[in-house]
């Protein structure tokens, strides 16, 4: 029960970004009709964003400690950070401390300007054309995203702690009446969880409950007749790529801490979310939301000692055996609709 | 009547002439060509083959720096480094028997078959005599194969699974880096001391040739202490997210994790066992600990703070204080800005020791060279007093205990030793079980 339990919880996190990954690329393509597969490099530069912002603050200016010597013997230089400098070390500190939470502010315009530059540079060209020549043109500029990434800031992983006061982890199990140390969980990952439901919760209302959502909606159901009412959708539709492409930059950000930043993560998240959209059902935005938590606490049990022993490596292929078992019973996905990518 | 020069015998002895002309330059190479790649000219190629990209390009990339070191102190630049302390005297600053040292680079991405096809092409494009290089295990047994089949000399970079110089060795392969069985043969007095002897460990274990030996090893060792072994959880490389792995070990009764991984893979690992709280933990009445078997500076800086008071074991450490560690430290650290890793030490030591072989058996020949390293006792490259095994091409040297610092006085400044394990200590023989199963060969001077 303890072990089910703490796989839960630790398929959360990861169902998470899943989900906000997902969430992002139903909006595109119920919006546009387009396979954005340059999504997860949008993730991974929301979580360089992270790193990005952390050296900003961190940027220092050296002075000369001729009581201290360096590895090679000279004078050592020390470093301290203009923030320090100019706020006083208390407040200098705390800014570099929370350098990840920050990002998220420095994030959002980041990514519209990304998402924006994206869809009219490049993806715009390609509506007409088919779902193959989207999928080729995508991916390569992802390709292209990650090996920029790569070449600004190297090949290896980056290490963008949380603020100190989210270190650690609190014991879960214990408030629950189960032994101490059974069931624990850093606070990260649940700052994480939350943040994420906060995220989906937003957009979700924000396509529910205001005029521009609705238009949006009515748009994804019968673009031509919301066009015939004289109403334009294409740049509703372009400010709906920015905010899918915000959605992806924020989930990156906060993912920071808990997965090091390295160029390649964007392709590692993307493909699961593709198939995470798939079983989900195409188009379907709670589809995304369901099948990413879903596959997020499959893929979590799947790593446990009790399966792995019966089936050896079954932690890496659980999620496209589930995704063939779903489709083979349900074509269209958990929620997917009749008449999509049907044509 | 056209009074035409060409006659029939005119005709066959110009042809018989030309045909051997044409003939006689592959007449004399291949004849001259004793092994593959001799080097012809002026100069020698060496080929360096490291991970540029993967999840150890930390380590490659300073493994390149110190190749590119070790070239300039062969050609008679820059301040001669450990040339000045290496107890061969035979390299003069001139090249390798004089021939002036150029080299070619590959990138391995840590993958086999892109780390054999980058060596393929270093030996049959580039004209490369020896390959050298690692960083995984797994590359550097599959690029020594390569080496053996084409006839080349593969100098062993970063690899310390047990099977590079155990079932796996190759007459053409040698290896200067320490192995999984000397990590443990050197850590497990320390962590008796340490946390004693009823202690729980739980193992997870990079799912390739290294990770295997290393939680091997380190479980022999530990369990000849009286520790138990609760689990034994294989990861696969590049994992990214070790959360799932890292949750069940608190559940497991287990008050010792060890962490069989390198490189990106430790940063993550450990980085998920600290923000699951293990380290603040109490098993059984005991403080949780967490070992890092290989240990490396990169991997610590990558780690931050999470690497302080984690012990492990290391092949070099920049802060020694011996003449060859401080002639090595000083300029590289002066060419680059910062100190080199183990990693670079090793390459760098690897391709002095090349040359020198070269130089003293007078020959580019790879079984000349061979001869000239098997049961090579040398001294001054910073791990004092080392033998070159002839049996299984193996160095025995003393070996590093280290702990991350609690309170680093630089961002160089993240481990400090511990102890330095006599080469006696850490020392099997050839025949030992941990590495039976293979046989050196012939050396292949291929061609």
């Amino acid at each position: 029960m303890d072990g089910i339990l703490l796989q839960i919880l630790n398929g959360l996190d990861k169902g998470s970004a899943y989900a906000l990954i997902a969430l992002g690329l139903t909006l595109i393509f119920g919006t546009l009709g387009v396979v954005n597969f340059a999504h997860g490099a949008i993730f991974m530069i929301g979580a360089f964003c992270a790193v990005t912002l952390s050296r900003l603050l961190s940027l220092s200016f050296e002075t000369v400690d001729p009581t201290k010597t360096d590895f090679l013997g000279n004078p050592a230089t020390i470093k301290t950070p203009y923030v320090e400098a100019w706020f006083g070390p208390e407040f200098g500190g705390a800014l570099i401390d929370w350098a990840v939470p920050l990002a998220i502010l420095f994030s959002i315009p980041v990514m519209i300007v990304v998402g924006y530059v994206m869809e009219r540079g490049l993806i715009k060209h390609f509506y007409k054309r088919p779902h193959a020549d989207q999928i080729l043109v995508t991916f390569g500029l992802a390709i292209v995203l990650q090996e920029v990434i790569k070449y600004f800031y190297g090949a290896n992983p980056i290490s963008t702690p949380a603020p100190e006061v989210f270190i650690g982890s609190f014991d879960f199990g214990m408030m629950l009446g189960f032994d101490p140390n059974v069931i624990i969980y850093p606070y990260w990952r649940l700052v994480y969880f939350l943040f994420a439901a906060v995220i989906i919760g937003a957009v979700f209302s924000f396509l529910r409950f205001t005029t521009f959502g609705m238009v949006v909606r009515a748009g994804m159901a019968d673009r031509e007749t919301v066009g015939l009412l004289g109403i334009d959708i294409d740049r509703r539709f372009t400010i709906m790529f920015g905010l899918a492409a915000a959605v992806a930059g924020m989930a990156g950000v906060m993912y920071a801490p808990i997965l090091s930043p390295n160029y390649h993560m964007g392709m590692d998240f993307l493909v699961l979310s593709f198939v995470v959209v798939v079983v989900g059902g195409m188009g379907s935005l709670p589809g995304a939301v369901a099948a990413g938590f879903l596959l997020g606490i499959l893929e979590s049990f799947a790593s446990m000692n009790e399966v792995k022993s019966i089936l050896p490596g079954i932690d890496q292929i659980v999620i496209y055996l589930v995704a063939i078992i779903i489709l083979l019973t349900r074509p269209r996905g958990l929620m997917g609709k009749r008449g999509v990518m049907e044509e | 009547m056209s009074n035409s020069l060409l006659t029939r015998r005119g005709l066959l002895k110009t042809s018989a002439v030309a045909g051997a002309g044409l003939a006689l330059p592959t007449i004399f190479t291949s004849g001259a060509a004793a092994f593959t790649n001799e080097p012809m000219g002026g100069t020698v190629t060496l080929g360096f083959n490291v991970p540029q990209s993967g999840a150890y390009a930390d380590e490659g990339a300073d493994e390149l720096r110190a190749y590119e070191l070790a070239v300039e102190h062969l050609n008679g630049e820059g301040d001669g480094g450990m040339l000045n302390t290496f107890s061969s005297k035979v390299l003069e600053g001139n090249g390798i028997l004089g021939k002036k040292v150029q080299y070619v680079t590959g990138d391995t991405q840590t993958k086999s078959d892109a780390a054999r096809a980058s060596a393929k092409s270093m030996i049959e494009k580039d004209g490369a005599v020896m390959i050298t290089g690692g960083s995984s295990s797994g590359v550097a047994i599959a690029v020594q194969g390569l080496c053996q089949e084409a006839g080349v000399i593969f100098m062993a970079g970063l690899t310390h699974s047990n099977d590079t110089t155990g079932k796996d060795k190759k007459a053409n392969g040698f290896r200067h880096f320490f192995n999984a069985y000397m990590s443990a043969a050197a850590l497990a007095p320390v962590l008796k001391n340490l946390y004693g002897t009823d202690r729980t460990a739980y193992h997870l274990t990079a799912d390739y040739s290294w990770g295997w030996t290393q939680e091997e090893s380190i479980a022999a060792a530990t369990e000849a202490m009286g520790w138990k072994t609760a689990e034994k959880v294989r990861t696969p490389l590049g994992a990214g997210d070790f959360s799932s792995y890292i949750a069940p070990v608190l559940n497991s009764g287990a008050d010792v994790l060890v962490l069989n991984h390198y490189g990106g893979d430790m940063v993550n690992s450990l980085t998920n066992a600290v923000q699951f709280g293990l380290r603040d933990k109490q098993v059984n009445g005991k403080n949780f600990e967490i070992v890092v078997p290989l240990y490396s500076r990169l991997m610590a800086r990558g780690a931050g703070k999470n690497v302080a008071g984690i012990h492990g074991s290391t092949n070099w450490h920049w802060s020694l204080q011996d003449d060859a560690s401080k002639a090595f430290v000083k300029s590289f650290g002066t060419k680059y800005g910062f100190p080199p890793s183990q990693a670079a030490h090793t390459v760098y030591c690897q391709t002095l020791l090349y040359a020198d072989a070269v130089a003293r058996g007078g020959s580019f020949n790879p079984c000349a060279v061979a001869e000239a390293l098997e049961g090579f006792e040398f001294d001054g490259l910073g791990n004092g007093k080392t033998l070159y095994r002839a049996e299984d091409h193996q160095c025995f040297k003393d070996v590093l205990v280290v702990r991350g610092k609690e309170n680093p006085e630089s961002e160089f400044d993240l481990l400090e030793v511990v102890e330095v394990t006599p080469a006696a200590q850490v020392t099997y023989d050839a025949d030992h079980p941990m590495f039976a199963g293979g046989a050196l060969g012939d050396c292949n001077p291929g061609a």
